[in-house]
């Protein structure tokens, strides 16, 4: 075992495991009656630098540190230049749903997604679907991101699969069920920092390895010139194919209920106005440096056939192995700042809008604590025993879990805040129509090749947008009053 | 009070700053798409180097990116309001 390594690492945990639960401590001194909004919201409280980087770090996950470099590695330019549409992510998602978002949820008392639009389109189908949606898809998300981590300790220490996984879900699973929301939220700084800070020292230390970025380049050049150009290292990386990814990854993130989740747990509108910048700024460092970085260590250490490998391998090649060590949280704390992320939402779903809504509407806060604290407590040890041998579905309903759940939800949020005319049956025929559509579409996709060229999510995001628009104003033309609300007329 | 009373100013202010972001996004989308494919697709023998890097990936991604910044900065620092999240009920 390489204990140089594996001492940062440590370290690393140790110090995340301690903001945690010192997070959490100031959840207990909040009343009673505050307790859901506090476990599962933060209070409301976020300032503008915890919930940039919360909102990063959630959304940077392993694909971001891991999958994506070792994909440019091997496609080489093309690749960084479709995982920088990732930037306007930093912007977009708060400047749209942005304040109204901010002020009907304050107004509904939403807490979560559900709850908004429980408030919004008053109908049970909607929130059922909606509830299904984040349970079924982010538990197998977070699964995947589960085993992912336990992969990357596993490969980074030579410890077993098994005992990797015990080390990774002990550490998330503390400090998420005791502290909540808040604890989540200010451990993704934690680990946002982290993440910008190794992205920066690997890409420095592989630009020295390499001798300088002209001599990487001219080194990538003679061996497959295809590798600077836009169009990926066979020369088949079409336009259309990379553009959809501003839809996949871009955009459409509006519609991920755990980043819209966060536009609702701001402070004021400095907050947000800070997070705007900080998060525009952090993303595309990020993704800018990773990325470049697996291109880069394609002719420093040329011939690795795993793509998740290409990040540790390139860090021990280069750096120092203490500073390995440092690197390596990196792509530990975008998989751990997901995962509890990910926990804590399907938590409150399962507590807020299952067990509340339909189950026992009536308990008492004592009974609502135990249960807050005891389903985020069994949920993340039944992912810990999933995760020990992952069965096929788990992995299949985890390829829909981003896609999909964007083609549900974005319109229902979307228009739901600035249509009027938006209502339960657009709502509806849209969720619908955009999971049913994506999973259709996937298949198409897998047996001939990407309809039109482009990613799967495009047209469900299209057609659930036509069934939203159809449905709404054929079933019952009424336009909503925001206001209503204020004057007590609905709750 | 009557007019507040009709559509909360603070919708009108959410409003346009949604719009706004859509605008940089599309601003966004077409300065990454014009210098990546507009430049990219030359043969490689005409690429030249900017700081090492291949002209239409510097433009399209580095001075994109900056660019970006630079304007969200400048959006929300002119343009973006600040208005309170509670209601003020107790005020009508």
């Amino acid at each position: 075992m390489n204990w140089e390594v594996i001492i940062p690492l440590l370290i690393f945990l140790v110090i995340i495991f301690f903001i945690g639960v010192w997070s959490s401590r100031k959840g207990a001194q909040v009343s009673d009656e505050n307790f859901l909004q506090d476990y599962f919201l933060g209070g409301r409280e976020l300032g503008g630098f915890v919930l940039a980087m919360t909102m990063v770090a959630t959304y940077g996950s392993a694909s971001s540190f891991l999958g994506g470099p070792g994909t440019a590695y091997t496609m080489g330019f093309g690749w960084v230049l479709l995982a920088m549409s990732q930037v306007v992510t930093g912007y977009f998602v708060l400047m749209v749903l942005g304040k109204k978002f901010a002020i009907m949820a304050r107004r509904y008392q939403a807490l979560t997604l559900v709850d908004f639009l429980k408030a919004r389109y008053n109908s049970a189908p909607v929130v059922i679907l909606s509830a299904a949606a984040i349970i079924i898809f982010l538990f197998s998300a977070m699964a995947a991101q589960w085993i992912g981590g336990a992969r990357l300790v596993e490969s980074l220490t030579g410890l077993s699969y098994h005992t990797a996984l015990v080390i990774f879900a002990l550490s998330v699973l503390v400090y998420v069920t005791i502290g909540g929301f808040r604890a989540v939220a200010v451990t993704d700084a934690v680990q946002g920092g982290v993440m910008v800070i190794g992205t920066l020292i690997l890409l420095g230390g592989v630009v020295i390895a390499g001798g300088g970025v002209t001599n990487i380049i001219n080194d990538l050049v003679s061996e497959n010139p295809n590798l600077v150009t836009p169009f990926g290292a066979d020369g088949n990386l079409g336009k259309a194919y990379v553009s959809s990814f501003w839809i996949l990854v871009g955009v459409g993130v509006v519609g991920l209920p755990q980043i819209a989740v966060r536009s609702m747990s701001y402070k004021s509108s400095k907050s947000m106005h800070r997070a705007l910048i900080i998060g525009t700024v952090v993303t595309g460092v990020i993704m800018l440096n990773m990325h470049l970085i697996g291109v880069f260590a394609r002719p420093i250490l040329p011939g690795i056939d795993v793509g998740d490998k290409v990040i540790p391998l390139i860090s021990m090649e280069v750096l120092p192995a203490w500073l390995a060590g440092i690197v390596l949280a990196a792509p530990m704390a975008a998989i751990m700042s997901t995962v509890d992320s990910l926990l804590i939402l399907v938590s409150s779903t399962v507590v807020k809008d299952v067990y509340l809504n339909y189950i026992k509407p009536d308990a008492s806060i004592k009974a609502i604590k135990r249960a807050s604290f005891g389903v985020t407590a069994v949920l993340g040890i039944i992912v810990y025993i999933l995760a020990l041998d992952p069965p096929d579905l788990l992995i299949f309903l985890n390829l829909f879990a981003f896609g999909g759940l964007e083609a549900a939800f974005i319109w229902p949020i979307v228009l739901g805040l600035y249509w009027k005319y938006a209502n339960k049956y657009g709502a509806i025929a849209s969720m619908i129509v955009g999971i049913g559509s994506y999973i259709a579409i996937h298949f198409y996709n897998q047996a001939n090749g990407n309809l039109f060229g482009v990613h799967t999510v495009t047209l469900p995001i299209l057609l659930s947008f036509v069934a939203f628009i159809i449905f709404s104003l054929v079933m019952k033309q009424e336009a909503y009053d925001y206001e209503r609300i204020r004057k007590g007329e609905i709750a | 009070m009557d007019n507040r009373d009709k559509t909360d100013w603070r919708f009108k202010v959410a409003n346009r700053e949604a719009l706004i972001g859509c605008g940089l996004a599309l601003l966004n989308f077409i300065w990454w798409f014009g210098f990546a494919y507009g430049m990219g697709s030359r043969p490689v023998e005409e690429y030249s180097y900017i700081m090492g890097m291949p002209d239409w990936f510097f433009y399209s991604c580095v001075v994109g990116f900056i660019l970006t910044t630079v304007l969200v900065i400048f959006v929300v620092t002119v343009f973006f309001k600040e208005v309170p999240f509670e209601e003020e009920e107790e005020m009508q």
